[in-house]
């Protein structure tokens, strides 16, 4: 009962200036729309893979992110001793001290300055996160002055090459190497030695934070229960690490993709009215066909369909043309202060098959949309009236 | 049923302008024997095309008349009253019944000939051999199994005319309506056009009913009936 849809096509190619534009505009609006939601989930993805399913993060009660934490050396020692923590290659635990701070340094091509995260850790530190790898130079010795920075910080900072130093709390660190991570998080840091970065801050009692290697990943509960059962760890909160880290990028995310989507929704207006007026100029176009259509014996919703289906391919071509375009983004790497800990975050443009199929219903939704109302009114046409049309 | 194809029993039709009543047709009587090809002629405004739509059945009389004469405005064509038709039922009769022919032959530009005929096809369950088979036969009908490729803006006023009447056959309805298949084309083309329509009558035995302003288009018909200020005689 359908009017071939290689008709529409056809009509389409008829009119390839004006197909071509609102296209464009539709191409548009998508490319927006799959940027906002790649970036929200760079910036996911980045911190979520900052995370170890194992790894356990311990923070003080009441503290959101490490910044503000304080975690008693005295408690460290004693977490050291719990049964779930996995031991390593040493015999030792698998957990480090770690004591986080902000220092400022200028980024490459501006005067503008940068708050970049610097993490002084226990030497479990690398055991603890094997994606952490070194690659230039070598790591820190432990008892020094010495740091090693993530290569997101050694790409967009200055002074923070190899061999370079840095000012943390008053000393010069040298730059004893550059590592890598996966792209995650860690790559936007500075790690450097807990006990000297502590004794630089003038902060001898407390640590910012603790993360510890369970035997097992299902052995949360039990360290959870555990640490319940024991008054003197009645101030320290635990978090899952991965958990942790997907909490940090929620308000960045969401904020980003609240403000993507309003700008989007508003975008979207005009390509819509733009395919509108496409449509309803081939409406116009094309009053006699649709007269002949309809004296031949095809119904009214056939010619709707018709003309919403022409819409909507008009649109699906324009959010695949959106999404191609927006996936050449995902070469680009971003940094910008991540609100959760208000330290420097770089992270790539992501997209996911999750937010392709997203882009592409947006846009057919744009299609139907925009085409409705033109081809309600080729399917109310008058017959008669319009095969007198010419 | 009653060998009379086509009957129109009092029908008056008024179009609305504004708020003006514009009578068009009034009070007309007809029957259309099977197997008949009828001119309509008359000037214009004569409303020739009117009453050609109300028996092809894409517009309506007036609304039927008080009970007294319930015949009045009534519109048989094939033994089906079409005022007892819904707007869709009258769409898929019209599929089945009418065969249209027009001034400007009404192609779809984007189409090709073979998709073209095809068009009145789609509205049927035949398979796609069985399309296939319908369309080619349409096109050798009309001489042009050789152009069935060929855009419209690719044929001549004449061939894209007998392209037009390919479609209006290929679905095999009952009766064929015309509305100045003749009034675009040259002398020759126009010769052309009519001879296939006198085949349709005698060698397929379709009933034609045709609109013309053309005397030597007319002589072809084998009834002429004249329609001047909305009433009919012969």
């Amino acid at each position: 009962m359908r009017i071939p849809l290689i008709y529409s096509i056809r009509n389409l190619l008829t009119r390839k200036l004006t197909a071509f534009l609102t296209i464009l505009g539709i191409a548009l609006v998508v490319f927006v729309f799959s940027a906002v939601l790649m970036l929200a989930y760079g910036v996911k993805r980045t911190l979520v893979a900052t995370g170890y399913e194992e790894n356990v993060i311990m923070l003080r009660k009441g503290s959101d992110n490490e910044l503000p934490s304080n975690f008693p050396r005295d408690i460290a020692n004693l977490v050291r001793t719990l049964p779930q923590i996995a031991t390593g290659q040493n015999g030792k635990p698998i957990a480090s001290n770690e004591v986080v701070t902000i220092i400022n340094l200028l980024k490459i091509g501006t005067n503008d300055m940068g708050n970049v995260t610097v993490r002084g850790v226990s030497p479990e530190a690398m055991e603890l996160r094997p994606a952490v790898q070194l690659t230039e130079g070598r790591m820190f010795a432990f008892g020094s002055r010495e740091v090693i920075v993530g290569s997101s910080i050694n790409s967009r900072f200055r002074g923070a090459k190899l061999g370079q130093t840095l000012k943390i709390g008053g000393d010069e660190w040298r730059i004893a190497g550059i590592f890598e991570a996966d792209g995650s998080g860690f790559e936007s840091e500075v790690w450097g030695d807990a006990e000297q970065v502590m004794q630089t801050l003038n902060r001898l009692s407390t640590f910012s934070s603790m993360t510890v290697r369970l035997n097992h990943k299902g052995d949360f509960d039990a360290l959870q229960d555990a640490m319940d059962r024991d008054r003197r760890f009645q101030q320290i909160r635990i978090e899952r690490e991965k958990e942790y880290y997907e909490r940090q990028s929620q308000l960045m995310a969401t904020f980003i993709r609240i403000l993507g989507l309003v700008v989007t929704i508003i975008f979207s207006a005009g390509a819509m009215i733009g395919a509108m007026i496409t449509m309803y100029a081939s409406v116009a176009n094309r009053t006699v066909e649709i007269g002949t259509l309809r004296a031949l014996g095809f119904k009214r919703r056939s010619v709707l369909a018709t003309f919403l289906l022409e819409s909507i391919f008009l649109s699906l071509v324009g959010g695949l043309v959106g999404l191609l375009i927006a996936s050449g983004l995902q070469f680009f790497t971003i940094s910008t202060i991540n609100f959760g800990t208000v330290a420097e975050l770089a992270f790539s443009f992501s997209l996911s098959l999750d937010i392709a199929l997203w882009a592409l219903a947006f846009s057919v939704i744009m299609g139907v949309i925009g085409g409705f109302l033109p081809a309600a009114r080729a399917a109310r046409l008058d017959i008669v009236t319009a095969l007198r049309a010419s | 049923m009653s060998h009379q194809t086509i009957e129109l029993k009092n029908v008056s039709k008024t179009y609305m302008r504004d708020s003006l009543e514009i009578p068009v047709l009034s009070n007309i009587s007809l029957t259309v024997p099977e197997g008949e090809f009828l001119a309509l002629m008359g000037p214009s405004g004569s409303g020739k095309t009117t009453l050609l739509n109300l028996i092809a059945g894409i517009d309506r009389p007036d609304k039927k008349g008080s009970n007294r004469n319930p015949y009045v405005n009534q519109i048989i064509v094939h033994g089906t009253d079409l005022g007892t038709l819904g707007e869709s039922a009258l769409a898929a009769w019209r599929s089945r019944h009418m065969g249209f022919i027009f001034q400007f032959y009404n192609l779809l530009p984007v189409l090709t000939a073979y998709e073209n005929v095809e068009l009145p096809l789609l509205l049927t369950k035949l398979s796609r051999k069985e399309k296939r088979e319908h369309v080619e036969a349409a096109l050798n009908l009309v001489g042009l199994a050789d152009r069935m490729q060929h855009y419209p803006k690719q044929l001549s006023g004449g061939q894209e005319q007998r392209v037009a009447i390919a479609r209006a056959v290929v679905s095999d309805p009952t009766i064929i309506v015309a509305d100045e298949p003749t009034g675009d084309l040259d002398k020759v083309s126009a010769a052309e056009i009519m001879t296939l329509l006198e085949r349709l009558k005698s060698e397929y035995k379709k009933t034609i009913v045709m609109v013309t302003h053309d005397p030597r288009a007319a002589e072809k018909a084998h009834k002429v009936m004249h329609l001047e200020k909305g009433e009919l005689s012969s």
